[in-house]
């Protein structure tokens, strides 16, 4: 009992640490550089070598800003809607298995924080609670434009969370499981999933996008918008958790779409055991899902926004429909053989 | 260690249900409701029901929950006012209605229990694909019927919350937010 | 995790009556129409809750499908029931329960 709440406390703190102290300020240094690269300029390259110290300055400027409230806002709702954006976002990352089992003094210690067999579905579950931030936001903020923006938004992430998780359903029938390294030993012996279920892929990838509100479907916060959406009347330290807290939200589904569609932490053909193959694991998690992040990045300088309309249009006319399609075919496929898996 | 997690989620679960049903601003009732739901959820997992756990959070909290509070907002309902004529015996007549019904209930739910032990608790009861296999074989008509009991409702709920076809001549100046707002 | 239950049935079944019963109360006092249907969903959990106790007890899986049943049930009437709180403020400007009183004599 004793060994086991120090190795969960181990894996927590591991996993925790490298969410907020890697992910917010690389994703910031990453996002300006890479967008500069893309539109032809510089980007931020004066405070240190390549601009790397700039994070710093801005984590400075944001804890010194002055904290403005909006009169006549809803003061625990309002203050209590940053923290709403995080929680959900970092407390998904439970359920993502990091590496093989080590053993240590004797006992098998699965890299994976939480051992509970309704894995996939504790993801949903916490990620499907991110709602309540936006709703919170656009609700205590007083203001007409910040309630039109949080409504949206809130719509958008139900809508697309169906096609969401219908994806995530049909990549789990081949494993028959909902625990996932469940599903990345089968993808280990057999195939990555995204090969045989590329369709089921694209519909989690367009989903992805629009759960963590990015480009192209970041109508609710858009700047030329409803102003900055449900987080216009959020300033310094509060915007900044906004921020961050999308940041480890993209992290956190990237991390899920590498676990269930790329393999999560093996590789193809190299079998990955002990301890050095725990560190080799980690590392190769965390470069599938920076491959992501960058494909974020890339993705928001590409294409144009949606339209609302044209956004709810996309999510329950095409997504849904694709998607079920998707988990019937590999049902289908399964029962009849075609596929290895549980039959 | 099991009974310190249930007596905490247990208050916590009490608390925001209290929160619930006295809580003037409809808003903040049903974010404590959401807080029940949580608690609620743990007691599932306790039970060795995960699976149901899960899905409470991702159904009931997570999107139950989020329909009233679009409508709260959307209607921009405003708190209760203040109290009417009669309002006071009433809370008290409910207050001890509910009083006698649970004065009632437990101990015949102390004694409905007493010779039953939990017993132990196996990974075959926990398992979804027990469950599942009996909601798909045992219980495939119930599904089926719940199935087509949900696609009566979303036609219902889309039928009735709609706007009304045509406009009556001379329609009222002001506009609430919901005929303007088409999320 | 192969182990009896530390904590009795009891004890669930108990708070599956209290919420019940803080349902009831809150269902006969609240007079915003919301706030009657959020006591309603408080009975429904109350009412798994039962379920997935006696499930626990009795070591059969009916009472988790039940749940499930009840779920499911509870999110369309959920949204039945919010439409028609749509299409009555539409009318009568208030949700206030003791002004929707057409039907009285």
């Amino acid at each position: 009992m004793q060994f086991d709440l120090i190795a969960t406390a181990a894996k927590m703190a591991l996993m925790l640490g490298i969410f907020i102290l890697g992910v917010a300020p690389i994703m910031l240094w990453v996002e300006r550089r890479m967008s500069a690269f893309m539109q032809d300029r510089p980007g931020p390259n004066r405070l240190g070598p390549l601009g790397l110290v700039q994070g710093v300055a801005d984590a400075v400027k944001f804890m010194f800003k002055e904290d403005v409230t909006p009169e006549g806002a809803d003061k625990p709702l309002y203050l209590m809607a940053p923290a709403l954006a995080l929680i959900p976002a970092l407390s998904t990352y439970v359920v993502i298995p990091f590496g093989p089992d080590l053993t240590v003094s004797g006992k098998t210690v699965p890299l994976i924080v939480s051992t509970g067999s309704a894995g996939v579905l504790i993801f949903l579950a916490l990620s499907s609670l991110g709602v309540y931030s936006l709703i919170t936001a656009g609700y205590a903020s007083n203001n007409k434009f910040s309630l039109l923006g949080g409504i949206r938004a809130s719509a958008q992430l139900i809508s697309y969370e169906l096609a969401l998780t219908v994806a995530v359903l049909a990549a789990l029938i081949p494993a028959g499981s909902f625990y996932l390294p469940d599903v990345v030993a089968y993808q280990q012996t057999h195939v990555w999933m995204v090969i045989p279920q590329a369709i089921g892929f694209l519909v989690f990838l367009i989903a992805m996008f629009a759960e963590t509100n990015r480009l192209p479907f970041d109508l609710p916060e858009a700047e030329s918008e409803l102003i900055a959406g449900f987080h216009t009347e959020y300033g310094a330290m509060r915007f900044a958790t906004f921020f961050m807290g999308e940041y480890i939200s993209m992290t956190a589904l990237s991390m899920l779409a590498v676990t269930l569609y790329f393999g999560g932490w093996t590789l193809p053909w190299v079998h990955l055991t002990g301890w050095l193959g725990a560190i080799v694991g980690l590392m190769v998690l965390l470069g599938k899902v920076s491959l992501f992040m960058l494909f974020y990045v890339w993705v928001r300088w590409t294409f144009p926004r949606f339209r609302y309309d044209q956004l709810m249009r996309l999510g329950w006319k095409v997504l849904l429909p694709l998607a079920i399609l998707n988990l019937l075919g590999v049902a289908v496929a399964t029962l009849a053989g075609w596929f290895p898996g549980v039959g | 260690m099991e009974a310190a997690i249930f007596l905490l989620f247990a208050v916590i679960a009490l608390g925001s249900a209290l929160m619930v049903v006295t809580h003037k601003s409809p808003v903040y009732a049903t974010m404590s409701l959401v807080v029940t739901l949580f608690s609620l959820a743990v007691m599932f997992v306790l039970l060795g029901a995960p699976f149901i756990g899960a899905l409470q959070v991702l159904v009931y909290a997570g999107a139950i929950v989020v329909l009233f509070l679009f409508v709260l907002m959307l209607l921009n309902i405003s708190k209760e006012e203040h109290q009417q004529e009669g309002q006071t015996v009433h809370r008290w007549v409910a207050l001890l209605g509910a009083g006698a019904f649970v004065g009632l209930l437990v101990p015949l739910l102390y004694r409905a229990t007493q010779g039953r032990n939990a017993g132990v608790l196996t990974e075959e009861f926990v398992s979804i694909r027990a469950f599942a296999r009996d909601l798909f074989t045992r219980y495939l008509l119930q599904f089926e019927i719940v199935g087509l009991l949900l696609l009566v409702a979303v036609v219902a709920a889309t039928v009735v919350a709609r706007k009304p076809p045509a406009a009556p001549s001379g329609a009222s100046g002001t506009e609430s937010p919901v005929s303007e707002v088409e999320p | 995790m192969s182990l009896p239950s530390s904590v009795p049935v009891s004890w669930f079944l108990v708070l599956a009556a209290l919420l019940f019963a803080i349902g009831i109360a809150g269902a006969l006092t609240r007079r915003n129409g919301i706030g009657i249907f959020l006591s309603i969903e408080l009975m429904l959990n109350a009412v798994n809750v039962a379920l997935v106790g006696y499930s626990r007890l009795l070591g059969e899986r009916t009472g988790q499908i039940m749940v499930l049943f009840v779920m499911a049930v509870a999110a369309a009437e959920a949204a039945v029931g919010l439409g028609l709180f749509i299409a009555v403020y539409r009318q009568r400007r208030t949700i206030d329960v003791n002004r929707l009183n057409l039907m009285r004599w």
